[in-house]
Order: C-alpha cells, then structure tokens, then sequence
C-alpha cells in the first residue's frame, strides 16, 4: 500500500523532473577548491593514510590525477574515508565527488544505485586466505569451514554463491569493516578470509605472522574495481572515465612523470594530441588542453602509479597480470584521444 | 584541672584504706572490639555470610588487581618506536601494555589529520572550552550570566571561525574531514550540550504548554527521539538528511552527524528539564502571574532559574550519557577518539597481538577521568543544592 | 476579569491571549507541514533525479547473503523479508536474555551496595562507578577481542563437563533429542506447573485464612521438577544427546552459541547492571527506615525483612526507571554491529541496506520497529506499574 503511494508521488516527479541532467558537479568542485573522493581508508595499496594523514594508495591517485587536471595541484584532492557499507549512500548523498575506493562494478549497482561506473582501473577477483597449519590446498575444501567476510560487499554474495553451487556447508562471520574482519581471521575467528586478491595482499601485511597465512589458487568471482560517480552529470562522467584513460595512454606511449617535458616536444600526433600541444581536447571535457601533461606531471601514468602503489615498488608485490597493457597480455585498453 | 584533682583525692584518702580512693584506669576496649581488628569484624566477619562473602571478594581482589598493576604498570613498555619494541624478547618474556604506542601517536588520538602547523588553534579550542566549562560549573563564578551568553554564544562562534578557519582573518581552512581523535569528541560533545539544552528548554515547555498542537508536537518530538536508537538517528541524519533538502545541499559529514547527535540529546535533556519544572511549586506560577509577567517572563525570570538549577545534577548525568554515546559517531565513519585508537591499533608499524588492549585501556582511561569528573561534580552540585534546603 | 475585558471592549486581537494562542499554534502546523512536504518532496524528486530503486518490491527479492546465527530458517536463498525477521529475532533474543541476567545481576550489585560487609559495598560502589563511566562501545570492543583472544582454538577447546565444548568459535552444548515417548513428561510438566499454581493459590488463601504456611517452594519445586522427571525416568530416558565435536575445521554438532553474542551479552548485561543497581540502590534507600525496624520489630529476620517488606515498597519507586534500563539496553544492543553479531541493525539496516541501496525504506522500517518495541514494552511496564500502585492506600 504504501510503496504504491510512494511510486504514486515518484512517477509524477518523475515526469517533471527527468530531463533535469544537471551538469554541475564541475562547477561546485571548482568553487569548493577541492574534490571530495570517498576513498578507503585501510587498504594498502588503494587507500591507506598514515600517521601525518597523507594518503597513498591506486585510487588515491586516480583522485590526485583529477586534482591535477582541474586545479593544476594533486594536494586539491581531500579524501573521505568509507566503509563498505556507507560508500554508496555517501555518493548518492552528494558527501563525495567520485567513489574511488576498490568498487567492484555490477549491473544492479550501475542501475539502481543511482551511481555510474567510469572505467576499471583494476581488475580483480575474489581469492581465498587460510592459514598454512590447516594444510588446505584448494578452495573446494573449505566446506563448513568459518569465513571472515565484510559486510555490505559482492564478496559476500560471491562466498554464498561458491558454496551453493559446490554444495558445500558455510558459515560466514560478517563484520562492518574489513580491518574488524582481518582480526577477527587472524585471532582465529575463522578458518579462512576472503575478499579480491589485491585486498588479500595488502591485508595479509596486516597479520601478526605474515607467513603463517596462504593464499589459495581459486579465484572464484570477476572484480572489476572502478571509480563510479553520481548518475546523472555527463560532463563530470567523462572527466573521470578520460582521467583514467589519459594515464593509461601515457603509459601506452611510454610517457612517464619523468620524461614529461620532453616528450611535449614529441612529433608523434597520438602524443601531442594527449600532452595537449595539438588540438583542443580538452576543452570539450570542461578543462584546459593540457589536463592530461598536468596528470602525468604531477601523478604519473597508469603504471608507475601501478607499482608505486601495488607492484614491485610496494610492499604488496602484485605483478602486472591482467592489469598490464592490452599490447603486454594485460586487459588495460584505453580508447586513443582524437 | 589539677588542683580541682588534688582536693579530691585528698577527701577520698580520708575514707577507709580497704576502700579505693581513686577510681581505676579504664581498661582499653577488647582487642576485638577496637581498633583494626574490631574494625574488620564489625564491618568484614559480622556473620558467616559475610566471611564468606569477604573471602570471595578479597579473592577477586587478588584475581583481578595484581594482574592488572602488573599489566598497566610494571611490564609496561615506555620507550619505543617501533612495533618490535613492544614485542617480547627472550630479556623480557612478558609484555604488558604498550604505552610507547600511545606516546607515538598522541598527536593523532588528539587532532587526527589537522594540519600540524594548525594545530595551535585546536589547543586554544580546548582553552576556551575549558574557561566556559569552568565558568559554568563554578556555582560561584563572577558574572555568571555574562558566562552564559559566552558559553551558548560567544565560544561556538568563536571556536567554529577558529576551528574551521576564515581566509579573511588570516585563518586557513581546514575541512572537518580532517578533524580528528579528542578535537571531534570534544566537538560532538561541546556542540551536542550546547544546542540540545536550549532546543531541550523549548521542548521541555512545549510539552506543558496550554497549547494543544504545540504540546503534541513536543511529546511526538520527544517520544519518537527517546524510542529508536541513536545509531538509527545517525545512520539516518548520515544517509537521509542530504535526501530532504534541495538538490545541490550536501551538508558536511560532520556536521550531519552533529545534527543527529544534538536532536537526540535535546529529546533527552527535554525530559530532565521537565522534571526540574514540575518541581517548581504552583505557588511559584501564581506569584508571578500575581505581579502581572507575562508567560516568557515567568518562564524567564521565575520559574527557569529555579528549575535549572535544581536540575544541574541530571544536566551533567544526560552529558555524561551524551560523552560516552559520541564513540557512536564512529559507525558512520567519523573519525573521533575511539576511531583513532581502531585505526592505529591496526596500523602494520604498530600491530602487536598486544596493542588492541593497549588502545582500549587507554581509551577507557580517559573516558573514565572524564566521567567520573562529571559525576563527581554532579555529586557535589546536588550535596549544596540538598544543603541550601535544608537552611 | 470580565469586567476588565468589557471595559476594553476594542482591545487588538493581537492582545487577545487566546488569539495569540491559537495564531502561534497554527504558525508552527503550517511550519511543520512545510517542512514535512518539503522534505518529502525533496527526497522524491533527489531519488529520481539520481535514478535510485524506491518502494518495497525488494522485500521478496533473493537476499543471497548467509547470516551466521538464524533462529527461523534461513538460507542464502531467502528473501531480504526473511532476513529481516532473522535479524528482528536475533535482536529480541539479546534483549530477552540481557534484561533477565542484568536485572539479576542488577538487583544483587544493588543491594551488594547498601551491605554492612564494607569491602563487598566498597567494591559493589567501584564496579558501578567504572562500568558506568565507560563507553559502551569500548567495553563491547574490548569484551570481544578480550573473550576472543583469551579462549583457546578449536582443536584446543576447553571441555566443560557434560559434552560442553568452549572454544574461539564460541560454546558449543550438546543438543538433546527427544524420543517419542518423551511426551509423556511433558504432560507431566504442563501438569505438574498446572498444580503447582493451583496449591499456591490455595496456600495463599489458606494462610490468608489461617496464618498457616504451606512449604509452597518445595511443593512447586516437586511438582514441576522432580515429577517430570520421575516420568521420565519411568519411560526409560527417552532423550539422546547430540554431542558437539571436532570437525575438518569447526566444532560439529551440539547447540552453539556464537562468541559474537557472548560478547555482546555480556557486554550489555555488565554496562546495564550498573545502571539497574543504582536504580536499586535508590529504591530501596527510598523506603523509609522505619519499615525495615519495624519488620524487624516483628521478628522478622534480614532475608524475610528485605524480600517481604522493603522489596517490595521499593518497586513502586525501581519500576519506572528500571523500565527505561531495559528499554536502554534494548536500544544498545544495536551496537551488535560493531562486532559483529547479526541483529537487526547489522542485517537490515546494514547488509540489506546495501545491497539494495534503499536507505530510505530501510531506515524507516528499522526505527519503527524499535520505536514499537519501546512502546509496547513501556506500555506493559505501565501496566504493572498501575497494579503495583493500587496496593498503596
């Protein structure tokens, strides 16, 4: 009865109002001076302040790159640390800009949550952690096993499913927040600890004995992670989906934070039309033509951001795998700026 | 005295020499009745029951306190600064608590992520909370009533210029999501008692009002609030309120979690003043309707002051619960107190099996002086208002 | 006052008390109607604009998410309605049991308080002053990692006598099962409670009568206790116990308490005590001296004095506020989320809330669900309170 009346009232606003894309998000971010990123804010390797409050982390990055590209200065983006469970209603509230915070992108939150994802920068799948003494070697053999999940997640749903289709017995523990998960596994709560394979290594890190624990071979779910904005505001929608592809171009064309400058004296047309020094691409975004040297500049590109963060230069490890270049047996593709 | 002594003795001397003359010396109590041991088995060993119940007792005693001395104090890490130096070493097998850790990290439990080179301005935040507090609760402070107009007034102006900066001052700005540890509690906790106690006389009038929709109001009000938790009042000032208003209001995180905190305090703080208004005796109504105040006047002049004031013991009560309840601004992902301790308890340069119980106790060290402060205080509030009746 | 009104017969409306009443009145409608519509209408025309799902179609979608403590059956299947009344249960399960053990735990620190024993008053006094001046949150925090890190793992479990297994899975007790002819004792015991309430309505109206009393403790005790067990010692112990042990991983079998619910059991039962003691304590300070001298006077011993005079005269004054303690604690059980334990918070307003993203819906539901438990249970305790009164003359 009632979700009749509310439906009622909806679809006459509805009818009002639906041509109301508003193209805004730009214009208040530039007024504030900064850029509100929902990010998280105990991920290593993603997300993770430390003791002085600045922020490190793949998507923290990203945020810093669109800093870059709007206001010439990465310190212009200010990080909102989230729960998986409060990241959603913090964007569609308007509390942040853009959800970087390892998202995984599906359809019925691309739909219904009001929310757009942009581009994967990220791609990941859900993994298993046990401890060594329990001799397990596969995921197939954690039938009745306890597992540490986080709440509010598709790693969640994806537990429940991979138990239902091998028919195995499960018994889930569900927490707030993944740090309350890690020491609930590590306390001896559970047998096993589950979330995507990146989160996996940077949480082992967080374990009293680091190598006591193992990770299992199955990967049981695609993770697609991706930064995701507010339905409904093209402009912004591209910028972010653009900033990403700027930094994997750059990497595509070998431009590196280092080599910047010189390479703005490029002859290549791909990379004169990226740095800006041809053509008016930026502008169409709503920015200045040089909005892709400036994220270089100041951020770097996709895979110096990737390794600095994630890979060999971290302590996490991560080779490049299915985040390398499509040229390099990766699925990192980017659509040419043209 | 002596002399008095003298002529006496020598009266009673005349007197028959089987007959004692002077009168003995009364002998000291039973060592049983007096003293340490009389002492104990009035207060500790009156009856079976009890000695069994002392024996119990002074078990747990024994149970609970040496551990506990020996954890917080005597294998105690002072100096480190590193997670291995609260490790256990084959020199120092047992480890207890690791207050190296809290030292390192002061700085953060107290601002959070404030800028350093700002964080002058959150200590002198706490300096002028502090001259209010004291100002408020020094029954006999000069010019209270200069001190109240500071406190609900001044100080929050003040603090919020101060705390969230103006450009035009000279004051940079720092966004509240970088406020952090004691700042935002004290935050909360200043912001919640300085709003909820005017909004709680509001309501606490309404609800005995002589107007009929004004009284429903208040008692909706009041009802609802004091009927759901206040993490739903959180969860939903943090989720729901940017829904209702216009759609480019996006209220500060913060702030949404202050509105939260002070609606449901207010509820509370509405009740305690109507029990302090019904104290007020009929005749104290009639008296001023007799000289001829209006109703604000009456309310103003007569009746409140008298009401407040008997009602400053269960004010500081209801701050207390309120203290305690801002931990809760934590499970919607604001960084106070609580939330500093669980994320540097967590922290890989710090991360011991030990350092979660460090965190706590030293969470819970600084609740319980704050608040046992405040009972004590409130204790001593209602001793010299119960004082002042019975003159 | 009539007379002065028709003396001023042209006096401004806006001097007219009641005029101005009702104009404030009608003010503060219009202004809360405002507000009210504006919001709604904000809120509908902010979920459209951003594209999210309304309404309460998602109530009989597949929920997909597994809960680790269910008292009605639930899978991965079931739908989110389902899992809203598993964690409903699971919250009036905590409730129930925090308010038994903390009005226990609550009347004995209470009356501990006011003993003559200086070191047991002394420490009743300590345990209320720590308890009560600190977080909640912290001790719940604080009882979880302490109960977890202190019990030993699985393959280590303690065993308690009896098949009970305690571990860092939680407590684990065996399970009993009853054979068919186990039935007869539970006629025995529907009987033997029948009986046991009849004698103790006639005890009562024979010493009402007489001045006569009847053993009514043991009476019932027998009645309830010993006879069904007589019965089922006749029967032949009809019952099997599934006895908890180890599995691959886990403890299998036997009924099992999560540590999650221990810890927040025991968290809310402590914090609460302390709150109920003290609403003891001025209860029964509440009773003046002379009814326990007088009791006294009468050959009554402590126990009896305690239980049969002054108990009793205190309730009127412990009732009121020991109601709002329990409404408390129902209402602190919610921090269950913060450790862990699937209550209703943690399920609805959390994992449902996000996978469906409908906050609205969810937020509304979960507040009228804990505001019509407020209600009812503040409307049963009026009710006892009202008998109670009337004894007074």
């Amino acid at each position: 009865m009632k979700s009749v009346v509310i439906r009622l009232a909806l679809a006459a606003v509805v009818g009002i109002v639906a041509s109301a894309a508003s193209a805004q998000t730009l214009n208040t971010i530039k007024t504030r001076g900064s850029i509100n990123c929902g990010s998280n804010g105990t991920l290593a390797g993603f997300g993770l302040p430390d003791s002085q409050g600045r922020w490190t982390g793949l998507d923290v990055d990203f945020c810093k790159a669109l800093a870059a590209a709007i206001f010439n200065d990465p310190s212009k983006a200010k990080f909102v640390p989230l729960t998986a469970k409060d990241r959603f209603t913090a964007l569609q509230s308007g509390e942040v800009d853009l959800l970087a915070r390892n998202t995984t992108w599906t359809s019925s939150r691309d739909t219904s949550l009001g929310m757009n994802f942009t581009a994967i920068n990220y791609f990941d799948g859900q993994g298993f952690m046990v401890r060594k003494a329990l001799k397990v070697n596969s995921a197939l053999e954690l039938g009745d096993a306890a597992v540490c999940v986080q709440q509010g997640t598709t790693t969640e749903l994806n537990l429940a499913d991979y138990f239902r289709a091998n028919k195995m017995k499960l018994k889930t523990v569900t927490f707030a927040t993944s740090t309350e998960a890690v020491k609930a596994y590590d306390a001896g709560r559970c047998d096993a600890y589950t979330t995507d394979a990146s989160g996996l290594a940077g949480e082992r890190l967080r374990l009293a004995n680091v190598n006591d624990h193992v990770i299992l071979p199955e990967v049981i779910s695609k993770e697609p992670l991706g930064p995701a904005v507010r339905h409904g505001d093209d402009q912004w929608f591209d910028i972010v989906k653009w900033t990403h592809y700027a930094m994997v171009n750059a990497e595509e064309f070998g431009i590196t934070q280092a080599n910047v400058d010189d390479q703005k004296k490029s002859d290549n047309p791909d990379i004169k039309r990226l740095l800006g020094t041809e053509g008016k691409h930026g502008e169409a975004l709503g920015l200045p033509d040089d909005w892709a040297y400036r994220i270089i500049k100041h951020v770097g590109n996709y895979g110096e951001s990737f390794e600095r963060n994630v890979g060999q230069g971290s302590p996490l490890k991560i080779a490049r795998g299915l985040n390398g270049l499509w040229n390099k047996g990766g699925l990192q593709f980017a659509p040419p700026v043209r | 005295m002596s002399d008095i002594a003298t002529t006496t003795d020598a009266k009673l001397m005349e007197g028959p020499a089987f007959v004692r003359g002077q009168p003995l010396a009364p002998l000291p109590p039973p060592l049983a009745e007096a003293g340490a041991i009389g002492w104990m088995r009035k207060n500790l060993f009156s009856s079976t029951l009890n000695v069994v119940l002392t024996i119990v007792c002074a078990a747990l005693i024994v149970w609970l306190v040496p551990p506990l001395v020996k954890y917080l104090l005597i294998d105690a890490v002072w100096e480190g600064s590193i997670r291995a130096d609260c490790l256990p070493r084959p020199d120092r097998p047992e480890i207890g608590a690791c207050w190296a850790f809290v030292i390192d990290r002061i700085n953060f439990f107290t601002y959070g992520f404030y800028p350093i080179e700002e964080r002058w301005r959150v200590n002198v935040f706490f300096v002028l909370l502090a001259a209010g507090v004291v100002w408020m609760a020094w029954l006999d402070a000069p010019r209270r009533d200069l001190g109240v107009i500071y406190f609900f007034v001044v100080m929050p102006v003040v603090s919020l210029i101060l705390l969230l900066g103006w450009p035009l001052v000279g004051l940079a700005k720092v966004p509240t999501t970088s406020w952090g540890g004691v700042l935002v509690t004290v935050v909360v906790s200043a912001v919640g008692i300085v709003f909820s106690l005017p909004i709680g006389i509001v309501l606490a009038l309404g609800r005995r009002s002589q107007m009929p929709a004004v009284r429903l109001f208040s008692v909706i009000f009041i009802e609802f609030v004091r009927g759901v938790p206040l993490i739903t009042v959180l969860f939903m000032a943090s989720v729901m309120l940017p829904l209702f208003g216009p759609e480019t209001w996006s209220p500060d995180k913060l702030l949404r979690a202050l509105v939260g905190v002070s609606l449901f305090a207010a509820a509370y703080m509405a009740e305690v003043v109507r029990a302090g208004l019904q104290a007020i005796p009929k005749g104290q109504y009639e008296a001023a309707m007799a000289v001829g105040l209006g109703y604000w006047k009456t309310m103003g002049l007569i009746v409140l002051p008298q009401a407040l004031k008997i009602t400053i013991p269960n004010i500081v009560n209801t701050t207390i619960g309120l203290f305690k309840d801002t931990t809760l601004v934590f499970i919607v992902g604001i960084f106070d107190f609580l939330m500093t301790i669980e994320a540097a308890r967590v922290d890989p340069n710090w991360a011991t099996p030990g350092i979660s119980t460090t965190g706590y106790a030293f969470a819970a060290i600084f609740y319980l002086i704050f608040c046992y402060g405040m009972s004590r205080y409130a204790r001593f509030v209602e001793a010299r208002l119960a004082a002042g009746d019975r003159r | 006052m009539a007379a002065v009104e028709t003396s001023r017969p042209k006096a401004l409306l806006i001097y007219n008390p009641k005029a101005r009443g009702i104009a404030y009145q009608v003010l503060l409608c219009a202004l809360i109607v405002f507000l009210a519509w504006s919001a709604i209408h904000n809120a509908a025309e902010n979920l459209a604009r951003a594209k999210i799902a309304t309404g309460f179609g998602f109530w009989d979608n597949t929920a997909g998410f597994d809960i680790s403590q269910t008292l009605i059956e639930y899978s991965t299947t079931s739908s989110y309605g389902r899992a809203f009344w598993v964690g409903l249960l699971n919250t009036l399960l905590i409730a129930g049991l925090g308010v038994v053990f903390a009005t226990i735990l609550g009347f004995i620190i209470g009356i501990a308080r006011l003993s003559k024993n200086w070191l047991v008053a002394r420490m009743a006094g300590f345990y209320v002053e720590t308890i009560r001046n600190i977080p909640l949150l912290l001790q719940l925090l604080f009882w979880y990692n302490a109960v977890l890190k202190a019990l030993p793992s699985v393959r280590e479990s303690f065993t308690i006598p009896g098949g009970t297994l305690l571990n860092n899975r939680g407590l684990f007790l065996p399970q009993p099962v009853f054979g068919p002819a186990a039935r007869f004792a539970l006629i025995a015991l529907v009987f033997g409670i029948l009986a046991a309430i009849v004698y103790q309505v006639w005890a009562r109206r024979r010493q009402m009568a007489t001045g006569q009393q009847a053993p009514i403790l043991w009476v019932s005790l027998g009645l309830v206790v010993a006879l069904p067990l007589a019965v089922l010692a006749l029967s032949g112990f009809p019952v099997t116990f599934i006895y908890p042990e180890s599995g691959r991983f886990n403890i299998r079998g036997g009924i099992e308490v999560l540590p999650e619910f221990m810890a927040l059991l025991f968290g809310l039962v402590i914090y609460t005590a302390a709150f109920i003691a003290e609403v003891v304590r001025a209860g029964i300070l509440a009773v003046v001296r002379g009814q326990t001298e007088a009791a006294y006077s009468l050959g009554l011993r402590p126990g009896p004095a305690l239980r049969l005079v002054v108990i009793p005269q205190a309730m009127r004054v412990i009732v009121p506020p020991l109601t709002s303690q329990y409404l408390n604690l129902t209402k602190n059980s919610t921090l269950a989320v913060a450790i862990g334990y699937p209550d209703l918070v943690q399920i609805f307003a959390g994992t449902v809330l996000n996978q469906t993203g409908q906050a609205v819906e969810v937020i509304v539901i979960t507040m009228a669900v804990y505001l019509t438990i407020s209600l009812v249970t503040s409307g049963l305790m009026n009710l006892y309170n009202r008998r109670m009164a009337l004894v007074e003359r």
